[in-house]
C-alpha cells in the first residue's frame, strides 16, 4: 500500500513539474520519507536525484515545444550555488521561524500578484 | 528556443539575482528553485507562462545536479535505486504535465501556480 501511495505521489509531483515548472520536491520528499522509510536527509537528497531526472525529461519536452530559453536557464542554474551560500549565511543570523513566516508572506504576495495580473490583462 | 539577441548587462544582472535568490530559498526552505524562478521570469522579463516554466525546469537540472553531487558524492545520502525507481512514475507525470500544459491557456498555468504557492505558504505557516 505504501509503495502504491509513493508511486501515486511521484506521478503527481511529475505532473506539477510539467504543468508549473517546479521540481516537485515538495511531494517527492514525503513520498520517500513517510511511505518508503527514508530519513529526512536521505529523503531530501534522494528527492534531488528524482528532481534532476524529471527536470531533464521535462526540459527536453518543453524544448521540443519551443518553451525553453537555454541561455537564461544556464545562467540561473550556474549562479544558484552563490545563493545557497547566501541562504546559509542568512539562516545563521535569523531564526528559522521568522524566515518561514517571511517566506510564506512573500509567497502569498506573489500568488496574489499572479492572480491580479491574469485578471487585469485578459489575453 | 535560443534565438534571443545578446543579453544586456541589466538582463544578466536580473538573471544572476534570480539564480542567487532561487539558490538561497532552496537552501533555506528545501523548496525547489522553481517557486522563485517562474514568477520572477514572468514579472521581470515578461516571459509567457510556458516559456517561464520550461526555462525554470532547465535551471532546476543544474541546481538539483549540484545538490545531488554534494549529497550523494560527498555525504552518501542518496538512495540511488529508490530514486531511479521512483523517477519512473515521476517522469510519466512530467511528460503528461508538459503535454497538458500545451493545451490549456497560459493564464490557467498562472492560476495553478498561484494555487501551488498558497499551498506552500500554508505548509510553511503550519509546520
Amino acid at each position: 500500500m505504501d509503495v502504491v501511495a509513493a508511486i501515486l505521489i511521484a506521478i503527481v509531483g511529475g505532473l506539477a513539474g510539467g504543468l508549473v515548472g517546479v521540481g516537485g520536491g515538495v511531494l517527492f520528499v514525503p513520498a520517500l520519507t513517510v511511505f518508503l522509510g527514508l530519513s529526512q536527509v536521505e529523503g531530501e537528497s534522494t528527492s534531488l536525484l528524482i528532481i534532476v531526472i524529471v527536470a531533464v525529461v521535462g526540459t527536453l519536452r518543453q524544448n521540443a515545444y519551443g518553451n525553453v530559453n537555454l541561455r537564461d536557464a544556464a545562467v540561473i542554474g550556474v549562479l544558484s550555488p552563490l545563493g545557497v551560500l547566501v541562504g546559509v549565511a542568512v539562516a545563521n543570523q535569523v531564526s528559522q521561524r521568522v524566515l518561514e513566516l517571511s517566506f510564506a508572506a512573500l509567497v502569498l504576495f506573489v500568488a496574489f500578484s499572479l492572480v491580479r495580473r491574469v485578471l487585469s490583462a485578459p489575453r | 528556443m535560443d534565438s534571443a539577441p545578446p543579453p544586456t548587462a541589466n538582463h544578466m544582472l536580473k538573471l544572476a539575482a534570480i539564480g542567487t535568490v532561487a539558490g538561497a530559498f532552496s537552501g533555506l526552505f528545501g523548496v525547489g528553485g522553481g517557486t522563485v524562478i517562474v514568477p520572477l521570469l514572468i514579472f521581470w522579463f515578461g516571459y509567457g507562462e510556458r516559456l517561464a516554466t520550461g526555462t525554470s525546469l532547465g535551471a532546476i537540472i543544474l541546481i538539483g545536479l549540484l545538490g545531488v553531487i554534494a549529497q550523494g558524492g560527498i555525504y552518501g545520502n542518496v538512495h540511488l535505486l529508490t530514486g531511479v525507481l521512483l523517477s519512473i512514475p515521476a517522469v510519466a507525470g512530467v511528460i503528461a504535465g508538459t503535454a497538458i500544459q500545451q493545451r490549456i491557456p497560459q493564464r490557467a498555468v498562472s492560476l495553478l501556480f498561484a494555487a501551488l504557492l498558497v499551498a506552500v505558504a500554508i505548509e510553511l505557516i503550519v509546520k
